[in-house]
């Protein structure tokens, strides 16, 4: 397989990047050129090398078009030597039977130059498919091993614990058994978490997101992120720093929470506790403008690019998460015809900046 | 010393039975349905004191029993499904249910929703003091004080602010509100309602960013609160 994937490579950009109507119009011209250089230097060469000048080009035509323009390429040639080379000049017809046998095998080995190039084109669009579907598999392999061990590290707790709180012959202690209780309590939340984020996603993946944009309180929908938020933020500091006067803005409130509370949490998960958390908004050139930082480790710079992939995720990382909030809150955004972009702090930890082109209202009451 | 009735349309046997131990925990009786027309025939024999109505039943779309029900039936009707769309939320509070709660929830949650719309009910009477600890409406007088003293509301606000008390511990609509409070001809213009929300907040709130009367219910409308 590997050795293969360089002259696929070559020739794909070649076929890919010529269209049709380009190679029929582009073999004709190079046999006609060909063919004018050879009637020049005939007297020189003899009409017999002409032959091999003509198979020489269809060889090389060969090499980057299909089928049909090599086969045009393969007539047309062999037309040509016998109309303008093949002595009585300018007629079909053949007097010396060498010069025939010479025309036959031309023409013979014209075709069989179309057929070996369609078979290898054959051969290199199996290979491109399997290497396609060696990736898409791999893709899926990993998807499926983040998504299993996310989905069952719940589950196993939620059945290890509740078995063992039902199982009669244990000699459980008041505080263990509350112990498990709780246990049961955070993996069904985390578990919860999971689905909503995949359910999410399958939102997002199926492309029939609709925006629902109507007017609001940026304040509201920050506040209303953070209290989603209250039980995680706990071992946090959040600043919140919203720029006063603030005209309303357009959105799709649901969503715009969604993506706030992704990108906190994903900022509580991954700084160590007491970190600071601010959030600032503000409405610059008819834009809203959100900005969530922290004050952590901030992100590898040569991953920056990487993190807003679906499922990908920091290497090292610990585990929890799918890699999936971050793609969501993109997603989201970008369904806004917004952009979000992260870059780490000049003091250290991370940045994200969204910025939404909206409509604003100042209403005053 | 609850002892009210409730009635729960689910077609889940183990979420019926969560919410049967979780109920009769907190001294509350409880009846069941599994599908819409045992539901249907179970609130006409012995109509309970709130339904909890799922909307995923099997035998008939759960916004329609929701309108057969309220053809007749006043008492609070609480919505618990797994639909979490903005569009059904606002479906099914606007053709009469109480209150809304998406599966999963948390058990605190429930039993507070359940208690805030009971409540709801006893408040029916025409008691013109709306007293919520540290806010007091006088509906007759159309004063407000807070911490005892006296709140300058614009016509609007105190429009506003009394429709939330009468309707305590319910969702009400964006719709409804622009509707009740600025007209017919204004229920798109949820501008208004953001301004005017935002005004009332800061009049009548600790921290107006963290409210703990006018609650948020994001993309469907606002909720009040008077306790806990």
């Amino acid at each position: 397989m590997l050795y293969q994937s360089k002259p696929i490579a070559l020739t794909k950009i070649f076929s890919n990047s010529i269209n049709k109507k380009y190679q029929y119009i582009i073999t004709v011209l190079v046999i006609l050129i060909v063919s004018v250089i050879s009637y020049f230097l005939s007297g020189i060469i003899g009409y017999r090398v002409v032959a091999y000048l003509l198979l020489v080009t269809l060889s090389i035509l060969a090499l980057f078009f299909g089928i049909f323009p090599v086969l045009l390429a393969a007539f047309l040639s062999a037309l040509i030597w016998d109309f303008f080379f093949i002595p009585p000049h300018f007629t079909f017809r053949v007097d010396n039977t060498e010069d025939a046998f010479l025309l036959i095998m031309y023409f013979i080995i014209a075709m069989v130059h179309s057929v070996l190039t369609f078979k290898i084109r054959q051969i290199q669009k199996e290979a491109g498919k399997k290497e396609e579907k060696a990736n898409a598999l791999k893709l899926y392999n990993t998807l499926l091993n983040s998504l299993s061990h996310e989905l069952r590290t719940p589950i196993a707790t939620i059945i290890g614990a509740s078995d063992n709180l039902l199982m009669k012959a244990n000699n459980l202690t008041e505080e263990n058994k509350s112990n498990l209780l709780s246990e049961i309590s955070v993996a069904s939340l985390r578990l919860n978490q999971q689905v909503e984020n995949l359910l999410n996603m399958s939102r997002l993946e199926s492309g029939f997101i609709q925006i629902k944009k109507d007017w609001c309180d940026i304040n509201e929908v920050i506040y209303a992120a953070i209290k989603r938020l209250e039980e995680n933020i706990k071992e946090h500091v959040i600043d919140i720093d919203v720029k006063e006067n603030l005209p309303l803005f357009k959105l799709d409130v649901g969503l715009m929470e969604q993506v706030l509370y992704n990108l906190i949490y994903n900022a509580v998960i991954y700084t160590p506790v007491n970190s600071v958390i601010t959030i600032k908004a503000d409405c610059i050139n008819e834009s809203c403008v959100i900005i969530v930082t922290d004050n952590g480790k901030g992100f590898p710079s040569d991953e920056i690019e990487k993190v807003f992939e679906k499922f990908y995720r920091l290497k090292y990382s610990k585990t929890g998460g799918t890699g999936l909030g971050l793609s969501i809150a993109k997603g989201f955004v970008e369904a806004h015809h917004g952009t979000i972009r992260l870059e780490n702090n000049y003091s250290g930890g991370a940045k994200f900046t969204i910025t939404i082109p909206t409509e604003t209202s100042y209403l005053k009451p | 010393m609850n002892n009210a009735q409730i009635l729960i349309i689910d077609d889940e046997a183990q979420i019926r039975k969560l919410l049967e131990i979780t109920l009769q925990s907190n001294n509350y009786s409880v009846n069941e349905a599994a599908n819409a027309r045992d539901g249907l025939i179970a609130a006409a024999n012995h109509p309970p004191d709130l339904i909890l109505l799922d909307l995923g039943l099997p035998d008939e779309d759960g916004h329609s029993v929701l309108k057969k029900l309220r053809e007749w039936y006043t008492k609070p009707i609480i919505i618990i499904s797994v639909l979490s769309s903005e569009d059904d939320i606002v479906r099914a509070l606007d053709n009469g249910a109480n209150d809304y709660l998406i599966k999963p929830f948390r058990t605190g949650e429930l039993l507070a929703r359940i208690r805030s719309a009971l409540r709801f009910l006893t408040n029916e009477d025409d008691n013109p003091i709306i007293d919520f600890n540290n806010l007091v409406i006088d509906l007759s007088s159309r004063t407000v004080k807070k911490n005892n003293e006296t709140i300058k509301l614009t016509a609007t606000e105190y429009t506003l602010l009394a429709l939330f008390a009468k309707n305590e511990g319910k969702v009400l609509t964006h719709h409804y509100l622009l509707n009740q409070v600025w007209g017919p001809s204004y229920t798109n213009q949820s501008q208004y309602l953001r301004v005017y929300i935002a005004q009332l907040r800061k009049k009548i709130e600790d921290d107006p960013n963290r409210p703990a009367h006018i609650i948020t219910e994001s993309g469907v409308g606002y909720r009040f609160i008077a306790r806990e």
